[in-house]
């Protein structure tokens, strides 16, 4: 009704080849129905690009500035190499959370890949970061750019002072132990760039008093110790007591470091705190990959249709459309050559598709799970979807019965206790909740990454800092775990120790520098 | 709120900088490569660039990470004939199953053993010339002076169409529009000035005459104004281009082989990467590098490359032949003083007994003097002969000017080429 009276006589434009007036066309076009969809989103900074520019931008993690390091180099090498050969198509978009929000638009694109990214991206991700709770408490989408141009400069002057090889592996370290740099559970301030640069100053000379407090050279209480020392029996004079620092255990490895390691300089505690500031940044995206891709592909999909029936875009630019989209969303079955683990893009679009079904034409199923959602207002249920949770709370939340059934779930339990791997639930009635539950754990972060926290810096002894590890179901560390405590050693400049905890057990100790006689710590695991 | 902007004319590369430090880093793994890439390829090959591999657990990014055992739960898709308590084997032994969907990992180059790049040609050279440099590479003095170059020497009246220095001519010509015009436009706002006074004049006190002078005199302004032409050949400055005496970056090396019968084709095979290495290392170096190709047996010929490397002869060996010959195309064609010479020979080692003499003579005597460098290659696993131990002395005489080494195998090549060009401390 309303759309067919709107309905044009000929579409914006047809055929593969584009213009910048035909783009700008379409995007006013896409940019009415958003609205109509009450979509919020930043507005669109889009970028033409050429091919090896979007190579560029991958390499830099779709950093639109970032600091020089060799691993965006390996990055690029590896991006060119696949490309060259042809293993790998160029993702046809890359989008900056940032404000006007960044979108790249390759130059070989056709037209029609032109307005699915823009849909895709300049609406769908965008107003997702606009929207989505992480990315508004974690992420100051206003200032990013400004904070990577300042962590560029300042990692340049670092490099013309103190030699590249020393930042390199100052960066080495850090990026180690960036996924480490996060407080998971306190809200951080926001990234800001211009405060940042005021405050440097005087946060070098602030940090490195607290820091000399810590570590004076003769041991004496802090404040906040236990007022009086307690003797006892290995302890007589009581030097070893006044608890253990820190008090609590600390999970911002990063952060515990650049305020407490004793022999860093002023500006490697600054160049610790901009890698730890862009993990920061980083660290919604790593947790909302299937709702973001999802919500994106959701759009763009339900942009593009609308597009057609608005008699915007011909048969022609709709079926190279549908060819490209089946193939985004295609979930190939684990035993298939081309699996390569649950597709993000496929999870999330089926989800909130489904949830726009439950929402428009509920049947009994999706009334007895979703009673407070089958037959609402589906923009609304979608939007509240969006701003309100993470991969991992969304899954749990809204992943309905018949997305199960259609992607074939199950569930298989791979015990090392176990000669067999056991099918623990498969999409049956009895198993719905085990794999949405499984499914939910499987986007965890706090479980797809060991859980390690700093236990306790040895301050008034050598000096050597104890992390612990906390096993979830007895799993093990990998053997990267010794070069990353070399790294953290380097950092912290004193013995580093890593307790893995197996219930309430010490199951293993790892030392770095390796103990003399004990290779490896061939110590006894669980 | 929306805006486009085109950026594909902006630089790229922007990545330049990381991928040179990547280099650097892996420098000694990128070497190695290179090194047997050297040894493995054809000599007509040196000019492309290289695939490289290195071993990705020594480029691994590590991060803390869960390993393989303990309990794990994997949800994956596309169940068709499993049942909830089946019971499977482990696919492929102990590990555990794999594609748990933890994105992301995969295109580290994770579970693949080697991490596989391309270096360019530009690149891939610099690996292979890595450390080295060419000794005695100078500019020829200014003596005698053949070469020049034309250089800019600001702007002149008089020259060329095709020099004319647009922005300097349209500049002129704006100064001579300005004065030219400025007198006649002064006396046309006079005159317009007056005939505007004239006009403002009561229709009785007007003079007719004179406003009909006035407007002749308007008329005949406007003309001249219009007269004054655009540009004029007055104005026309042309890009002024002398000539400078250049010190001489010109090269000539002579590859002298002995193709006597009992030089092998895989004698010359070994020769012939030998002297292409030399010619791309020279050619690195100097703005142009000529190429003299001299054989000999017991007479020596100066031929072209085909001739040089691929035909046959038989006889026996007098080195001191080509010697000659080099000698002599050096007085005609190549004075040292604007060339940069160099000599590559590669021989077997066989000589007639008292010609090794002859040919110490005449480099010691003659040619040594003028020559940046003289390489000698004796390509045999035999011991050596008279040359070598006459070439000794030559050395022991000129030790910065003469180097000499044996090859045994193609291996032995690139090997002994970096120890001929190695850097030299004291250089």
């Amino acid at each position: 009704m309303n759309s067919l009276s709107r309905r044009r006589s000929t579409p914006i434009a047809s055929g593969s080849d584009w213009t910048f007036d035909i783009l700008t066309e379409f995007e006013v076009e896409i940019a009415r129905l958003a609205d109509e969809y009450r979509l919020d989103s930043y507005p669109n900074q889009i970028e033409i690009i050429t091919t090896e520019q979007m190579m560029d931008a991958y390499a830099s993690v779709g950093m639109p500035v970032g600091y020089h390091h060799w691993s965006f180099g390996k990055q690029f090498l590896a991006t060119e190499q696949a490309y060259r050969r042809g293993q790998m198509g160029l993702a046809y978009e890359l989008v900056i959370n940032s404000d006007p929000c960044i979108a790249y638009l390759m130059e070989e694109n056709t037209l029609m890949m032109q307005v699915l990214v823009m849909a895709h991206a300049c609406y769908g991700h965008n107003s997702f970061f606009k929207g989505n709770y992480l990315f508004r408490a974690w992420t100051d989408a206003s200032s990013i750019v400004d904070y990577l141009v300042f962590a560029r400069k300042y990692l340049g002057e670092c490099e013309e002072r103190y030699g590249v090889q020393a930042v390199e592996q100052l960066l080495d370290a850090c990026h180690a132990l960036q996924n480490y740099g996060v407080d998971r559970y306190k809200r951080p301030s926001p990234v800001s760039a211009e405060e940042e640069a005021r405050r440097q100053k005087e946060r070098e000379d602030y940090l490195q008093a607290q820091v000399n407090t810590l570590w004076r050279t003769i041991p004496g209480r802090l404040p906040g110790d236990s007022p009086e020392p307690q003797a006892s029996e290995e302890d007589p004079l009581g030097l070893h007591e006044g608890g253990r620092y820190p008090p609590e255990p600390q999970e911002n490895l990063l952060y515990f470091i650049e305020k407490n390691a004793p022999l860093l300089a002023p500006w490697q505690r600054e160049v610790v705190r901009i890698v730890r500031k862009l993990a920061q940044y980083f660290y919604p995206q790593r947790q909302t990959q299937v709702m973001n891709e999802g919500w994106a592909t959701f759009w763009h999909y339900t942009l593009m249709n609308r597009l057609f029936d608005d008699g915007a875009v011909d048969e022609g630019l709709m079926l190279e459309f549908l060819q490209s989209h089946t193939a985004v969303v295609s979930q190939p079955p684990f035993d298939s050559p081309w699996f390569n683990g649950i597709n993000p893009y496929a999870l999330g679009f089926a989800i909130f598709t489904d949830l726009r079904r439950i929402c428009e034409s509920p049947d009994d199923e999706d009334r007895e799970w979703f009673p407070d959602i089958a037959g609402s207002d589906w923009r609304e249920t979608l939007n509240f979807a969006m701003r309100n949770f993470k991969d991992e709370s969304f899954i749990q939340q809204f992943l309905s019965p018949k997305v199960i059934r259609d992607l074939k779930l199950f569930q298989i339990i791979d015990d090392d206790h176990e000669e067999t791997l056991e099918v623990a639930a498969i999409h049956d009635e009895r198993g719905y909740r085990r794999i949405r539950e499984a499914l939910s754990a499987q986007y965890a972060l706090s479980l797809r990454e060991p859980n390690i926290q700093v236990y306790e810096a040895d301050i008034r002894g050598d000096r050597s800092l104890t992390l612990r590890h906390v096993q979830d179901q007895r799993r093990p560390l990998a053997r990267s775990v010794y070069p990353v405590m070399r790294h953290l050693h380097q950092l912290w400049g004193f013995p580093i120790k890593l307790e893995s905890i197996e219930g309430e057990e010490v199951a293993r100790r790892y030392h770095w520098p390796l103990p003399e006689s004990d290779e490896t710590g061939n110590h006894q695991g669980g | 709120m929306t805006y486009f902007i085109d950026r594909r004319a902006n630089a790229k590369h922007k990545s330049a900088v990381n991928r040179q430090r990547f280099l650097d880093r892996y420098r000694t793994h990128i070497k190695r490569s290179v090194e047997e890439a050297v040894n493995r390829r054809s000599i007509t090959d040196m000019e492309r660039g290289e695939k490289i591999s290195i071993p990705s657990r020594d480029i691994s990014e590590p991060v803390f990470q869960h390993g393989s055992g303990g309990r794990r739960s994997i949800i994956a898709p596309g169940n068709r004939e499993f049942q909830e308590g089946d019971r499977l084997r482990r696919p492929g032994g102990g590990g555990g199953g794999d594609g748990s969907g933890e994105g992301g990992a995969s295109n580290q180059g994770e579970g693949m053993d080697e991490f596989a790049f391309s270096l360019t040609r530009e690149e891939f050279l610099e690996f292979v010339f890595d450390g080295l440099e060419l000794p005695h590479l100078e500019r020829k003095p200014l003596v005698d002076v053949e070469e020049v170059r034309p250089v800019r020497a600001g702007v002149s009246r008089d020259g060329v169409p095709a020099r004319i220095n647009i922005v300097r001519s349209m500049r002129e010509a704006h100064a001579r529009r300005i004065a030219m015009r400025a007198p006649i436009r002064r006396a046309l706002r006079e005159a317009q000035e007056a005939l505007a006074t004239e006009e403002r004049k009561d229709p009785v006190l007007r003079n007719p005459a004179r406003i009909q002078e006035l407007k002749d005199e308007i008329e005949r302004l406007e003309k001249r104004l219009e007269a004054v032409p655009f540009i004029d050949t007055y104005d026309l400055r042309y890009n002024h281009l002398v000539n400078q005496p250049q010190p001489s970056s010109k090269a000539v090396m002579f590859c002298v082989m002995d193709v006597s019968g009992s030089m092998t084709q895989s004698h010359k095979d070994i020769a012939k990467r030998f002297f292409l290495l030399l010619y791309l290392f020279l050619e690195r170096s100097y703005e142009r590098v000529e190429l003299v190709f001299v054989r000999h047996h017991t007479a020596a010929r100066e031929v072209d490359e085909e001739e040089f490397f691929y035909s046959r002869e038989t006889g026996g060996t007098i080195v001191s032949s080509a010697l000659t010959l080099v000698d002599e195309i050096i007085d005609k064609r190549y004075p040292p003083t604007q060339w940069n010479l160099y000599v590559a020979q590669a021989s077997d080692g066989d000589n007639w007994d008292d010609d090794s003499i002859n040919c110490r003579e005449l480099l010691t005597e003659s040619l040594m003097s003028r020559l940046q460098y003289f390489t000698y290659v004796e390509i045999t696993p035999h011991a050596h002969q008279a040359l070598w131990e006459e070439y000794e002395r030559v050395e022991a005489a000129f030790p910065d000017r003469f180097a000499m080494r044996q090859i045994v195998e193609p291996g032995d090549i690139y090997p002994v080429f970096r120890e001929l060009f190695k850097r030299r401390a004291d250089a």
